[in-house]
């Protein structure tokens, strides 16, 4: 308990250094709200135009007394307002965020029924001719970056089957879940492949090490059948490094997928954070990328906690 | 256990392939037309918006008071007849009386009178206010009927009240503040949805002028490519779209079922020189640079064919024939000859500025301009950037050349004004200003008669090319396509979507 309050006190600090990077580093980048949105033509305004619209982005402040505004209302709640959106920043990203939660648990789900399995059946058959097209197999998911696997489903979708989920126009899990799905699947195994390749190797090396252990042959000598060993004595030590990658992993994809949204035209997390970007809504990246950064925390926190519920033998935060 | 797996891998890869076929294939809506682009429009106010995105979607809600037809020639929107006084200095319109907002109220005179008085509004921070300010007062005798009291004869005014950035909004938005947030307009459609980046959600203006829209809505669909559209066009989940990039537009005749329209654009591509840089302060350099390039290659590479040469007036009502000016034709010994009175026999090395993907092309533009001005020694280094970083860096007027694509306008006097006039708003980019110009330009503005004003800018068109400060390039083109289902789509210039409202989509 004391651990866990220990990690809750230092969320404020990561926090407070996440904003203080993300808002000086936007505004760095050359280029405001007025240009991304009237581009070449921001040249023709007079002086009392810009002015106008530069108060109306709230660019009229010197950079420091927006940060001081800025953080002054995130302790009330108020992430600010988003000028491409018209809306709070808040309602904007939750809007966003049940697809990113379902891209992530979709993609994780493909990626723990296929690798672990895998991984575990190629440690069991170390060396011999299934174990290496498994390697081969992890090897090729490992290396093959999301946007090409991505743009070849598509494309041999499309041209040779003239099919393809309806990009564009999202349909909420809750309004037609059979709809939804049709347009979750392919993204979410464009990003469960190469993360399922990753899940195969750590579970086969992680299962290795543990079928040599002691324990595992005491099992052995004292009768346990094979799928016994296996399943009962070996994977659940095996997990612990699954769960350490899963974690990382999970805590990336709240992050939105950037690559995989982008290509399958999923409104998620990181499209609209590489929107915000592009568009200088400076509002909008900022808490887009605190919120992000929160779930990173939380996310960590909750595999820390699931180690001591895998392995009785840690004890978090013990002398 | 070895069994177990493989079963399990062959019922999820099994399960995978039965969602993903059976349902896939949706049933196509009869009468909502699936359109999408990858470029999203950039907010909702008519008199402030700029980008292309913007202008396609508002053009679809919002009317002016008139528009222009596929030849430029001054057609009714929400004024059935305008005239100019003999002395030039008052323009009556007459309102169509059947013209009303999607609110259903009628568009008054009043209205009229309010939208051109935000427009003027510097507050207001309108794009096309330059263009108005030779109105002083706006008279409104009666609901139908807008008088406009101008300072000076203005010939140019009509054709700018022909765009979507002089579009008539209700007085009542613009007194409650709500022009940039609603949406309310005289146009085909109405926006019921618009989830930025995403989607836009359209349906037909029961109370529009024009009569009923072939079809009840359009849904605009924001994809992240145009690669990605002609995909979703070929698995028929899109009707219709827009396309900018020419190497991806010239694929689609080769598609079955669907139809590319090509319409000339007033924009064209350019290399930027600076004149206040040395040594292109020299006109002697830049009319080597001029003669060294050999355009119709340009088009030929890196854009795929798709364009032609052109002067800096892109409008036929006015361009004059580009082998009639200076240097049109590549003259590489000429070019030498240039560089050696400069005293630069040897050459000389500058930096160009392109953006990555705006237009698409501008880094294989980049390229071969590069190759073709190597031979007079001309040594581009190519500085690619993000557009907006390009934005800033070319507002502020920090090259030393630029790859371009800068927008055109149907009349030259506002294309040009904000450039190559000592008081445009765009000196600082070109920092090239010359009285001869601005004599010139002023001169086509006062005129009212066509037949004089066309001399008075083909002899501006010849002093700018020789002079060189820019080297124009290329006209554009602007793509759209659809599928075969579509029908009725016409193209026209200057309203590239406003044609919609006739289009109806069928088997």
């Amino acid at each position: 308990m004391n651990y866990l309050l220990q990690r809750l006190l230092t969320f404020p600090l990561v926090l407070l250094g996440v904003s203080l990077l993300v808002f000086f580093a936007i505004r760095l980048v050359p280029g405001d709200a007025i240009i991304a949105m009237l581009g070449t033509e921001a040249g023709l305004l007079t002086d009392a135009q810009r002015a106008s619209l530069a108060a109306y982005f709230g660019l009229d402040q010197p950079v420091v007394v927006q940060y001081g505004r800025w953080l002054a209302g995130l302790f009330q709640g108020n992430l600010g307002i988003s000028t491409t959106y018209g809306k709070p920043v808040l309602e904007v990203i939750i809007a966003r965020f049940p697809l990113t939660i379902e891209l992530a648990l979709l993609s994780m789900v493909i990626a723990l029924a296929v690798g672990v399995p895998a991984g575990v059946f190629a440690a069991t058959r170390n060396n011999r001719p299934s174990d290496l097209v498994v390697r081969l197999f992890a090897m090729l998911g490992q290396s093959t970056p999301s946007f090409v696997f991505g743009l070849v489903l598509i494309y041999l979708l499309s041209v040779n089957f003239h099919v393809l989920p309806a990009m564009g126009s999202f349909t909420p899990l809750f309004v037609d879940p059979l709809g939804n799905l049709a347009q979750m699947i392919l993204p979410s195994i464009t990003l469960g492949f190469a993360f399922a390749a990753a899940v195969t190797r750590i579970s086969r090396s992680a299962m290795l090490d543990v079928l040599s252990d002691d324990y595992v042959r005491t099992a052995r000598s004292k009768g346990a059948s094979q799928r016994d060993v296996v399943w009962k004595h070996a994977l659940p030590n095996a997990l612990i490094p699954v769960v350490t990658l899963s974690g990382v992993e999970f805590g990336y994809l709240l992050g939105g997928a950037v690559i995989v949204e982008q290509i399958y035209a999923l409104p998620g997390l990181g499209r609209l954070t590489l929107d915000a970007i592009s568009q200088r809504d400076y509002a909008l990246v900022q808490g887009a990328v605190l919120f992000i950064a929160f779930n990173f925390l939380v996310v960590n926190l909750l595999v820390d906690l699931a180690y001591a519920a895998l392995d009785p033998r840690i004890r978090l935060g013990g002398r | 256990m070895h069994l177990n797996f493989g079963k399990t891998l062959l019922t999820s890869l099994a399960m995978a392939t039965l969602l993903g076929t059976a349902t896939l294939v949706l049933p196509a809506q009869a009468a909502n037309l699936r359109m999408a682009w990858a470029q999203d429009a950039t907010g909702l106010d008519p008199h402030t918006q700029t980008a292309f995105s913007s202008l396609r979607l508002l053009e679809l809600i919002y009317e002016p008071l008139v528009r222009l037809d596929a030849q430029y020639n001054v057609v009714p929107a929400v004024a059935t007849s305008w005239e100019f006084s003999s002395d030039g200095l008052t323009l009556t319109f007459k309102l169509d009386p059947k013209a009303k907002f999607s609110t259903g109220d009628a568009v008054t005179s009043a209205d009229v009178k309010a939208s051109f008085e935000r427009l003027l509004d510097e507050a207001t921070a309108a794009a096309a206010r330059a263009n108005f300010l030779s109105i002083k007062t706006i008279d409104t005798p009666d609901p139908q009927t807008v008088v406009f009291n101008l300072s000076q004869p203005d010939a140019p005014i009509l054709v700018a009240m022909s765009g979507t950035n002089a579009s008539i909004v209700p007085a009542s938005a613009i007194a409650d503040g709500s022009v940039a947030t609603k949406a309310v307009g005289s146009g085909p459609f109405m926006l019921d949805e618009w989830d930025p980046n995403v989607k836009e959600v359209l349906s037909a203006n029961p109370n529009w002028a024009g009569g009923k829209p072939g079809v009840d809505g359009i849904t605009i669909s924001v994809l992240p490519s145009e690669s990605s559209i002609i995909d979703s066009m070929r698995a028929n989940q899109i009707d219709f779209a827009l396309f900018n990039d020419p190497t991806i537009a010239t694929l689609i005749p080769g598609e079955p079922n669907m139809t590319l329209n090509r319409i000339p654009g007033l924009a064209y591509n350019v290399l930027q020189l600076n004149p206040s840089r040395p040594p292109m302060d020299n006109v002697k350099v830049r009319q080597a640079i001029s003669c060294a390039v050999n355009r119709q290659e340009i088009i030929d590479t890196a854009l795929v064919g798709e364009g032609k040469v052109t002067g800096p007036l892109t409008m036929a009502a006015f361009a004059s024939d580009p082998a009639s000016l200076f240097c049109y034709k590549q003259d590489v010994e000429k070019a030498k000859a240039l560089m050696a009175e400069a005293g630069l026999a040897d050459g000389f090395s500058v930096n160009v500025i392109a953006a990555t993907g705006e237009p698409p092309y501008a880094a294989n533009e980049a390229q071969v301009l590069q190759s073709q001005l190597a031979v007079i020694g001309v040594k581009l280094t190519i500085q690619t950037m993000d557009l907006k970083v390009y934005v800033d860096t070319w507002l502020k007027g920090d090259f030393d050349m630029a790859v371009a694509q800068n927008g055109g306008r149907p009349d030259p006097y506002p294309m040009y004004n904000r450039y190559f006039t000592k008081d445009g708003n765009l000196i600082k980019v070109s920092n090239y200003a010359d009285p001869e110009l601005d004599k010139l330009l002023q001169e086509g503005r006062v005129e009212t008669d066509i037949a004089k004003r066309k001399p008075i800018f083909q002899e501006f068109e010849q002093r700018l090319a020789e002079a060189a400060p820019w080297i124009w390039i290329s006209s554009t083109v602007t793509y759209t396509a659809n599928l075969a289902t579509v029908k009725g789509y016409e193209i026209n210039p200057s309203g590239l979507l406003f044609s919609l409202s006739k289009v109806t989509v069928g088997e």
